[in-house]
Protein backbone atom coordinates (compact mmCIF):
# COMPACT_ATOMS: atom_id res chain seq x y z
CA UNK A 1 0.00 0.00 0.00
CA UNK A 2 2.99 2.28 0.29
CA UNK A 3 3.09 2.89 -3.43
CA UNK A 4 -0.62 3.75 -3.35
CA UNK A 5 0.22 6.48 -0.84
CA UNK A 6 2.68 7.98 -3.32
CA UNK A 7 -0.11 8.32 -5.84
CA UNK A 8 -2.34 9.91 -3.23
CA UNK A 9 0.39 12.41 -2.39
CA UNK A 10 0.68 13.30 -6.06
CA UNK A 11 -3.02 13.75 -6.73
CA UNK A 12 -4.54 14.69 -3.37
CA UNK A 13 -6.18 18.09 -3.30
CA UNK A 14 -4.59 20.75 -1.19
CA UNK A 15 -7.80 22.42 0.00
CA UNK A 16 -8.06 22.35 3.75
CA UNK A 17 -11.25 20.65 4.81
CA UNK A 18 -12.33 20.81 8.46
CA UNK A 19 -12.80 17.54 10.30
CA UNK A 20 -16.36 16.33 10.29
CA UNK A 21 -18.18 13.04 10.64
CA UNK A 22 -21.63 11.53 10.52
CA UNK A 23 -24.15 13.59 12.44
CA UNK A 24 -22.51 16.95 11.78
CA UNK A 25 -24.40 19.64 9.92
CA UNK A 26 -22.23 21.16 7.21
CA UNK A 27 -22.42 23.52 4.27
CA UNK A 28 -20.64 22.45 1.11
CA UNK A 29 -19.66 25.20 -1.32
CA UNK A 30 -19.72 23.52 -4.69
CA UNK A 31 -18.44 25.05 -7.93
CA UNK A 32 -20.87 24.78 -10.82
CA UNK A 33 -20.00 25.59 -14.42
CA UNK A 34 -22.68 27.14 -16.61
CA UNK A 35 -21.25 27.68 -20.05
CA UNK A 36 -18.17 29.73 -19.41
CA UNK A 37 -19.31 31.13 -16.10
CA UNK A 38 -18.54 29.54 -12.81
CA UNK A 39 -20.61 30.05 -9.71
CA UNK A 40 -20.74 28.55 -6.26
CA UNK A 41 -23.73 26.66 -4.96
CA UNK A 42 -24.24 25.91 -1.29
CA UNK A 43 -25.62 22.62 -0.04
CA UNK A 44 -26.44 22.47 3.64
CA UNK A 45 -27.43 19.31 5.45
CA UNK A 46 -26.50 16.51 7.80
CA UNK A 47 -23.60 14.21 6.98
CA UNK A 48 -25.01 10.69 7.05
CA UNK A 49 -21.90 8.77 6.06
CA UNK A 50 -18.26 8.90 5.05
CA UNK A 51 -17.25 6.12 2.72
CA UNK A 52 -14.10 4.81 1.08
CA UNK A 53 -10.50 5.72 1.65
CA UNK A 54 -7.69 7.57 0.00
CA UNK A 55 -8.45 9.47 -3.18
CA UNK A 56 -11.84 7.88 -3.69
CA UNK A 57 -13.28 8.82 -0.29
CA UNK A 58 -16.76 10.36 -0.39
CA UNK A 59 -19.29 11.77 2.04
CA UNK A 60 -23.06 11.94 1.79
CA UNK A 61 -25.05 14.99 2.86
CA UNK A 62 -28.81 14.81 3.44
CA UNK A 63 -31.16 17.75 3.62
CA UNK A 64 -34.90 18.24 3.60
CA UNK A 65 -36.03 20.26 0.64
CA UNK A 66 -39.56 21.10 1.65
CA UNK A 67 -40.95 17.71 2.54
CA UNK A 68 -38.67 15.78 0.20
CA UNK A 69 -35.36 14.40 1.40
CA UNK A 70 -32.40 15.15 -0.89
CA UNK A 71 -29.08 13.34 -0.60
CA UNK A 72 -25.94 14.32 -2.38
CA UNK A 73 -22.62 12.47 -2.53
CA UNK A 74 -19.42 14.52 -2.71
CA UNK A 75 -15.92 13.13 -3.34
CA UNK A 76 -13.61 14.46 -0.63
CA UNK A 77 -10.84 15.25 -3.11
CA UNK A 78 -13.05 16.82 -5.77
CA UNK A 79 -11.51 19.99 -7.21
CA UNK A 80 -15.07 21.35 -7.51
CA UNK A 81 -15.46 21.73 -3.77
CA UNK A 82 -14.61 25.32 -2.93
CA UNK A 83 -14.92 24.80 0.80
CA UNK A 84 -16.80 23.17 3.66
CA UNK A 85 -18.19 24.87 6.77
CA UNK A 86 -19.17 22.91 9.82
CA UNK A 87 -22.32 24.47 11.26
CA UNK A 88 -23.13 22.04 14.07
CA UNK A 89 -21.42 19.11 15.68
CA UNK A 90 -23.84 16.24 16.05
CA UNK A 91 -23.76 13.53 18.66
CA UNK A 92 -24.57 10.17 17.12
CA UNK A 93 -23.65 6.64 18.09
CA UNK A 94 -23.16 5.20 14.62
CA UNK A 95 -20.85 6.12 11.75
CA UNK A 96 -23.60 5.59 9.16
CA UNK A 97 -26.84 7.18 10.27
CA UNK A 98 -29.22 5.90 7.62
CA UNK A 99 -31.98 5.66 10.23
CA UNK A 100 -32.37 9.40 9.69
CA UNK A 101 -34.13 8.64 6.43
CA UNK A 102 -37.10 7.14 8.22
CA UNK A 103 -37.47 10.01 10.65
CA UNK A 104 -39.20 13.34 10.19
CA UNK A 105 -39.48 16.58 12.09
CA UNK A 106 -37.76 16.97 15.40
CA UNK A 107 -36.70 13.37 15.56
CA UNK A 108 -34.63 13.78 12.41
CA UNK A 109 -32.22 16.08 14.17
CA UNK A 110 -28.97 14.77 15.51
CA UNK A 111 -28.27 15.93 19.03
CA UNK A 112 -25.70 18.65 19.35
CA UNK A 113 -22.57 17.62 21.07
CA UNK A 114 -21.08 20.03 23.55
CA UNK A 115 -17.41 19.68 22.88
CA UNK A 116 -15.30 17.61 20.59
CA UNK A 117 -11.80 18.20 19.32
CA UNK B 1 6.25 -4.66 -29.36
CA UNK B 2 8.59 -2.79 -27.06
CA UNK B 3 7.53 -2.96 -23.45
CA UNK B 4 8.40 -3.69 -19.84
CA UNK B 5 7.22 -5.91 -17.00
CA UNK B 6 5.10 -4.50 -14.18
CA UNK B 7 3.17 -5.40 -11.09
CA UNK B 8 -0.42 -4.44 -10.34
CA UNK B 9 -0.60 -2.34 -7.17
CA UNK B 10 -4.32 -1.56 -7.08
CA UNK B 11 -7.01 0.79 -8.27
CA UNK B 12 -7.98 4.29 -7.26
CA UNK B 13 -9.55 7.33 -8.86
CA UNK B 14 -8.06 10.71 -9.63
CA UNK B 15 -9.51 13.98 -10.85
CA UNK B 16 -8.53 15.18 -14.31
CA UNK B 17 -7.89 18.75 -15.39
CA UNK B 18 -11.56 19.21 -16.32
CA UNK B 19 -12.67 18.10 -12.86
CA UNK B 20 -13.86 14.69 -14.01
CA UNK B 21 -13.25 11.61 -11.90
CA UNK B 22 -11.05 9.08 -13.72
CA UNK B 23 -10.87 5.45 -12.56
CA UNK B 24 -7.21 4.43 -12.53
CA UNK B 25 -5.01 1.39 -12.11
CA UNK B 26 -1.65 1.90 -10.39
CA UNK B 27 1.15 -0.26 -11.79
CA UNK B 28 4.69 -0.57 -10.51
CA UNK B 29 6.42 -0.71 -13.90
CA UNK B 30 10.06 -1.70 -13.91
CA UNK B 31 12.93 -1.08 -13.61
CA UNK B 32 13.69 -4.10 -15.79
CA UNK B 33 17.16 -5.49 -16.46
CA UNK B 34 18.21 -6.87 -19.84
CA UNK B 35 19.23 -10.46 -19.06
CA UNK B 36 19.69 -11.71 -22.61
CA UNK B 37 20.05 -10.12 -26.03
CA UNK B 38 18.76 -12.43 -28.77
CA UNK B 39 20.13 -11.77 -32.23
CA UNK B 40 19.26 -12.80 -35.77
CA UNK B 41 22.59 -14.62 -36.26
CA UNK B 42 22.56 -16.55 -33.03
CA UNK B 43 18.90 -17.21 -32.23
CA UNK B 44 17.15 -16.69 -35.57
CA UNK B 45 15.22 -13.66 -34.33
CA UNK B 46 16.02 -10.51 -32.43
CA UNK B 47 14.53 -9.80 -29.02
CA UNK B 48 15.39 -8.65 -25.52
CA UNK B 49 14.82 -10.76 -22.45
CA UNK B 50 13.88 -8.53 -19.53
CA UNK B 51 13.76 -9.47 -15.85
CA UNK B 52 11.83 -7.76 -13.07
CA UNK B 53 11.40 -7.91 -9.27
CA UNK B 54 14.21 -9.12 -6.98
CA UNK B 55 14.15 -12.47 -5.25
CA UNK B 56 16.43 -14.10 -2.70
CA UNK B 57 19.50 -15.91 -3.94
CA UNK B 58 18.66 -19.03 -1.93
CA UNK B 59 15.21 -19.16 -3.52
CA UNK B 60 16.66 -19.12 -7.04
CA UNK B 61 17.59 -22.31 -8.93
CA UNK B 62 21.35 -22.60 -9.55
CA UNK B 63 21.14 -22.56 -13.36
CA UNK B 64 19.16 -19.31 -13.22
CA UNK B 65 21.72 -17.81 -10.82
CA UNK B 66 24.35 -18.26 -13.52
CA UNK B 67 22.05 -16.65 -16.05
CA UNK B 68 21.60 -13.57 -13.87
CA UNK B 69 25.32 -13.48 -13.08
CA UNK B 70 26.06 -13.02 -16.78
CA UNK B 71 23.97 -9.87 -16.78
CA UNK B 72 25.63 -8.80 -13.49
CA UNK B 73 22.29 -8.36 -11.72
CA UNK B 74 20.49 -9.67 -8.64
CA UNK B 75 18.21 -12.69 -9.18
CA UNK B 76 14.75 -11.76 -10.45
CA UNK B 77 11.29 -13.34 -10.41
CA UNK B 78 9.83 -12.60 -13.82
CA UNK B 79 11.47 -12.89 -17.22
CA UNK B 80 9.71 -11.90 -20.45
CA UNK B 81 10.89 -11.36 -24.02
CA UNK B 82 10.14 -8.17 -25.89
CA UNK B 83 11.23 -6.84 -29.27
CA UNK B 84 10.95 -3.76 -31.42
CA UNK B 85 12.78 -1.20 -29.28
CA UNK B 86 13.84 2.07 -30.85
CA UNK B 87 17.31 2.05 -29.36
CA UNK B 88 19.91 -0.66 -28.83
CA UNK B 89 20.33 -2.21 -25.41
CA UNK B 90 23.28 -4.18 -24.03
CA UNK B 91 23.30 -7.06 -21.56
CA UNK B 92 22.75 -5.68 -18.05
CA UNK B 93 21.11 -2.42 -19.16
CA UNK B 94 18.11 -1.12 -17.23
CA UNK B 95 14.83 -0.12 -18.86
CA UNK B 96 12.52 2.07 -16.80
CA UNK B 97 8.97 3.32 -17.14
CA UNK B 98 10.35 6.36 -18.97
CA UNK B 99 10.17 4.16 -22.06
CA UNK B 100 6.54 5.33 -22.40
CA UNK B 101 7.30 9.04 -22.08
CA UNK B 102 6.12 9.82 -25.62
CA UNK B 103 3.11 7.52 -25.61
CA UNK B 104 -0.53 8.07 -24.72
CA UNK B 105 -1.81 4.52 -25.18
CA UNK B 106 -0.43 1.17 -24.04
CA UNK B 107 -1.54 -2.48 -24.11
CA UNK B 108 -1.46 -4.51 -20.91
CA UNK B 109 -1.53 -8.30 -20.63
CA UNK B 110 -1.89 -10.39 -17.49
CA UNK B 111 -3.47 -13.47 -15.97
CA UNK B 112 -7.10 -12.91 -14.95
CA UNK B 113 -8.38 -13.79 -11.50
CA UNK B 114 -9.29 -17.47 -11.16
CA UNK B 115 -13.03 -17.96 -10.67
CA UNK B 116 -13.08 -21.72 -9.97
CA UNK B 117 -15.72 -24.07 -11.41
CA UNK B 118 -18.45 -21.90 -12.90
CA UNK B 119 -21.65 -22.50 -14.82
CA UNK B 120 -22.27 -21.43 -18.40
CA UNK B 121 -23.98 -18.17 -17.46
CA UNK B 122 -20.87 -16.74 -15.78
CA UNK B 123 -18.29 -18.60 -17.86
CA UNK B 124 -19.66 -18.05 -21.36
CA UNK B 125 -22.30 -15.39 -20.89
CA UNK B 126 -25.28 -17.63 -21.66
CA UNK B 127 -28.70 -16.22 -20.84
CA UNK B 128 -30.03 -19.34 -19.13
CA UNK B 129 -33.05 -21.19 -20.45
CA UNK B 130 -36.00 -19.29 -19.19
CA UNK B 131 -38.10 -17.79 -16.46
CA UNK B 132 -39.26 -18.96 -13.10
CA UNK B 133 -42.71 -20.22 -14.08
CA UNK B 134 -44.35 -22.53 -16.65
CA UNK B 135 -42.52 -25.55 -15.28
CA UNK B 136 -38.99 -24.30 -15.94
CA UNK B 137 -38.10 -22.92 -12.55
CA UNK B 138 -35.13 -25.31 -12.31
CA UNK B 139 -33.76 -24.17 -15.69
CA UNK B 140 -32.92 -20.56 -14.92
CA UNK B 141 -29.13 -20.86 -15.32
CA UNK B 142 -29.11 -24.08 -17.34
CA UNK B 143 -27.18 -24.41 -20.64
CA UNK B 144 -30.16 -25.72 -22.64
CA UNK B 145 -29.71 -28.20 -25.47
CA UNK B 146 -26.16 -29.29 -26.28
CA UNK B 147 -26.89 -30.87 -29.65
CA UNK B 148 -29.09 -32.88 -31.99
CA UNK B 149 -30.68 -36.32 -31.73
CA UNK B 150 -29.75 -39.58 -33.52
CA UNK B 151 -27.96 -37.43 -36.04
CA UNK B 152 -25.15 -36.72 -35.07
CA UNK B 153 -25.64 -38.89 -31.97
CA UNK B 154 -22.88 -37.11 -30.16
CA UNK B 155 -22.00 -33.73 -28.70
CA UNK B 156 -19.69 -31.68 -30.88
CA UNK B 157 -16.19 -30.96 -29.64
CA UNK B 158 -15.71 -27.52 -28.20
CA UNK B 159 -19.33 -27.23 -27.00
CA UNK B 160 -19.31 -24.53 -24.35
CA UNK B 161 -20.11 -26.03 -20.96
CA UNK B 162 -19.51 -25.43 -17.26
CA UNK B 163 -15.94 -25.67 -15.95
CA UNK B 164 -12.95 -23.77 -14.69
CA UNK B 165 -13.28 -20.07 -15.43
CA UNK B 166 -10.72 -17.28 -15.19
CA UNK B 167 -6.97 -17.69 -14.93
CA UNK B 168 -6.45 -16.99 -18.64
CA UNK B 169 -3.91 -14.64 -20.14
CA UNK B 170 -5.82 -11.63 -21.39
CA UNK B 171 -4.55 -8.54 -23.15
CA UNK B 172 -6.36 -5.22 -22.80
CA UNK B 173 -5.47 -2.86 -25.61
CA UNK B 174 -5.38 0.93 -25.77
CA UNK B 175 -5.34 1.96 -22.15
CA UNK B 176 -4.75 5.65 -21.71
CA UNK B 177 -1.70 6.77 -19.73
CA UNK B 178 -2.82 9.21 -17.05
CA UNK B 179 0.57 9.78 -15.44
CA UNK B 180 4.10 8.46 -15.36
CA UNK B 181 6.03 8.82 -12.10
CA UNK B 182 9.61 7.84 -13.00
CA UNK B 183 11.11 8.48 -9.55
CA UNK B 184 8.75 5.90 -8.00
CA UNK B 185 8.56 3.67 -11.11
CA UNK B 186 4.79 4.10 -11.16
CA UNK B 187 2.41 4.13 -14.09
CA UNK B 188 -1.20 5.27 -13.87
CA UNK B 189 -3.55 3.90 -16.51
CA UNK B 190 -7.19 4.72 -17.11
CA UNK B 191 -9.45 1.74 -16.50
CA UNK B 192 -8.79 -1.76 -15.23
CA UNK B 193 -6.21 -4.43 -16.05
CA UNK B 194 -6.43 -8.23 -15.67
CA UNK B 195 -5.36 -10.01 -12.49
CA UNK B 196 -5.26 -9.55 -8.76
CA UNK B 197 -3.16 -7.08 -6.80
CA UNK B 198 0.49 -8.07 -6.94
CA UNK B 199 0.14 -10.03 -10.17
CA UNK B 200 2.67 -9.53 -12.94
CA UNK B 201 1.76 -7.71 -16.13
CA UNK B 202 3.44 -6.97 -19.42
CA UNK B 203 3.00 -3.42 -20.64
CA UNK B 204 3.60 -2.78 -24.34
CA UNK B 205 3.58 0.26 -26.56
Amino acid sequence: MDLMKEVEKEFGTDHQMPRFRAGDTITVHYKIKEGNKERIQNFQGVVIQRKGEGLSETFTVRKMSGSVGVERIFPVHSPNIAGVDVNKRGKVRKSKIFYLRGLTGKKAKAKIKERRV
Amino acid sequence: MAGIIGKKIGMTSVFGADGKNIPCTVIEAGPCVVTQVKTEEKDGYSALQLAFDDRQEKRTPKPLLGHFKKAKTAPKVQMVEFSGYDQEYQLGDTITVELFNDDTWVDVAGITKGKGFQGVVKRHGFGGVGGQTHGQADQERAPGSVGGSSDPSRVFKGMRMAGRAGGNRVKVINLQIIKIMPDKNLLLLKGSVPGHKGSYLTIEK
